[in-house]
């Protein structure tokens, strides 16, 4: 019993070393500590948990899962490329639920074949398994094995939805099969009869608890769940998915929490829930687009629009990186302004070159940073940290689209559907009310593209064909690297 | 012991949304890969059932529970990994 509440008081120091970790990435120059923080706990609760005894009858069980689950996670740490990390975090996720629904089924099992033992034991005949399962919960501390069971549920349900969505997101970013929306409305009906399935096994596990097998029907209804629930949305919306599923690893472990009686399962987990919801609803506002629409709708029609003909016929300036270097001649203010096209270019190095050039000869070079840009919530800023841009330079949407009209040039590299002005001045638009960067207020703007062709939302793009704007076409690395050129010898 | 349980799930909730409203965009892509990391908190019930469970008597529980081992270790060395890397890089100017 001492050592049951001094572990206790240990479980809370490594919540609290999770919630000051957390602190510590409000703000990048508290960051890393912060991170060390989070891990400090992570130990701290790990070693709490094998020193608190009886893991030794099974000792072979977990010491081959930390060697091995941590080579991997070592080696993915270590190998993973800057662009490839929404990926990498969205699979990451995915384990995080597997775990979870993992360790609520074993417990499950555990609990019953404790149970079977006792009943065997006991001799008695008039009393059934499910007896002796709430036998072993109650003598176990856990109080109402309803509770236990109910938590088992939802954390199979989560965790199983988690793990294949996350598989499938990290599939469709990494571009194994398409990142366009699939509208296929049999993926929608496949959802539900999924997860209504889940619900009913979670039932059926409610009223018979010593059936085993509903909650391997359910964990399973809930992965196919998963593949129906990210296989409709589109590449460009992964930033919502991707927070959203974080949410759900996170309310996993929470669940699984209640299923172990374990407190600091429960908070870390809310804490990793909660985070992920503000990121959900973060990356929903910035798109001006419900939680709903995201993740059931498709995008509106955009017949009524006018197309890309009557915007672009005549009026699309072409330019050359020879022309935009004469242009660079004596600017005060450069703004860039990346998209995703960035990324799939690895221009950020480049870029990063063109600013330090441009620095050299006094101008000031700020950057614009949309918050759906990329593939995940803060995708731009971790690829231009890595090129060694300065965060106080990382501009966010608000503070830039103030000191727009002071901007001599604005650079947009690979972003289209975030600098729409139609979201602003058309009403009839389909990203009608969307905020975006209001880079069609610079004195000039220089888009860097390979095409005219549409973004994400499908539609075209006036700012293209405004008076103020120049298009220079090309693969934006290659685009860059020929304006680099031009600029030196101008 | 359900209802407190229950009181400490809301209360970390609230605490959560307060901390990570004040995080900046720039950290966004750190949040989630930490936070994530910490998600893998349920490795602590992933050691207990593993432990517990010898093979030789319940096959099944041990099984699950070495396998929720190696997924949850992934995500707890992966993930803090991944954010320290990538927070190494935030630098100011000069």
């Amino acid at each position: 019993m001492e050592f049951d509440s001094l572990r206790n008081l240990l479980y809370v120091v490594a919540a609290i070393l999770f919630i000051f970790g957390i602190k510590g990435l409000t703000h990048p120059r508290t960051a890393v500590r912060g991170n060390l923080l989070g891990l400090a706990g992570m130990i701290l609760a790990m070693i709490v948990t094998l020193v608190d005894g009886d893991l030794m009858p099974g000792w072979y069980w977990w010491v081959g899962g930390i060697v091995l689950g941590g080579l991997i996670g070592v080696v993915a740490a270590k190998r993973v490329q800057m662009t490839a990390m929404p990926e990498l975090v969205a699979l990451f996720n995915g384990f995080g639920g597997i775990a979870s629904m993992l360790v609520a089924g074993a417990v499950f099992h555990e609990t019953i074949a404790k149970a079977a033992e006792r009943m065997g034991v006991s001799g008695e005949s008039d009393r059934d398994l499910t007896y002796w399962m709430g036998q072993v919960i109650a003598d176990a501390g856990m109080g109402d094995p309803v509770q236990v069971y109910l938590a088992t549920v939802i954390s199979g349900i989560i965790g199983g939805l988690t793990f294949t969505g996350s598989v499938l997101a990290f599939v469709k970013l990494r571009e194994w099969i398409s990142g366009r929306p699939m509208t296929n409305p049999m993926l929608k009906a496949g959802n539900v009869v999924a997860l209504v399935g889940s619900a009913i096994f979670g039932a059926v596990l409610l009223v018979r608890p010593d059936a085993w097998w509903a909650y391997w029907a359910l964990a399973a209804c809930a992965l196919v769940g998963g593949i129906f629930f990210v296989l409709p949305i589109g590449g460009a919306d992964m930033p919502v998915v991707i927070s959203l599923l974080n949410s759900y690893s996170g309310l996993a472990a929470a669940a699984t929490g209640f299923v172990i009686n374990n407190t600091v399962l429960i908070v870390s987990g809310s804490l990793v829930g909660a985070s992920g919801l503000i990121l959900t609803k973060i990356m929903c506002v910035a798109m001006n687009r419900s939680l709903t629409n995201v993740l059931f709708g498709v995008m509106a029609e955009v017949e009524e629009g006018p197309s890309a003909d009557e915007v672009y016929a005549g009026k699309v300036t072409a330019t050359t990186p020879d022309e935009v270097a004469m242009l660079f001649d004596g600017v005060q203010r450069v703004c860039v302004v990346p998209g995703y096209g960035m990324a799939v270019a690895q221009a950020q190095h480049t870029v990063r070159d063109l600013a330090n050039l441009l620095e050299a000869q006094d101008v000031e070079v700020i950057y614009g940073i949309h918050p759906v840009a990329g593939r995940m919530p803060g995708h731009m800023n971790v690829l231009l940290a890595e090129a060694d841009v300065p965060y106080d330079q990382l501009k966010e949407m608000d503070e830039v689209n103030a000191m727009m009209e002071q901007v001599d040039i604005c650079l947009v590299i690979g972003a289209n559907d975030v600098v729409n002005p139609d979201a602003r001045t058309n009403p009839t638009s389909p990203i009608a009310g969307m905020p975006i960067i209001n880079v069609d207020q610079a004195r000039t703007v220089v888009v860097v593209k390979r095409s005219l062709s549409p973004g994400f939302a499908g539609i075209p793009n006036p700012l293209f064909a405004a008076p103020n704007t120049l298009m220079m076409f090309g693969d934006g690395k290659k685009a860059l690297v020929e304006l680099i050129r031009a600029i030196k010898e101008n | 012991m359900f209802a407190l349980l229950l009181t400490i799930f809301a209360l970390a909730i609230f605490v959560g949304f307060e901390i990570i409203t004040k995080v900046p965009p720039t950290l966004h892509t750190p949040l989630m890969s930490g936070a994530n990391a910490i998600s893998g908190i349920t490795i602590v019930g992933a050691l207990i059932v593993a432990g517990a469970n010898p093979s030789s008597e319940s096959f099944v529980p041990g099984f699950l529970g070495f396998l929720a081992v190696v997924f949850a270790m992934i995500n707890v060395v992966g993930g803090f990994g991944v954010t320290h890397r990538m927070l190494a890089m935030f630098k100011k100017k000069g």
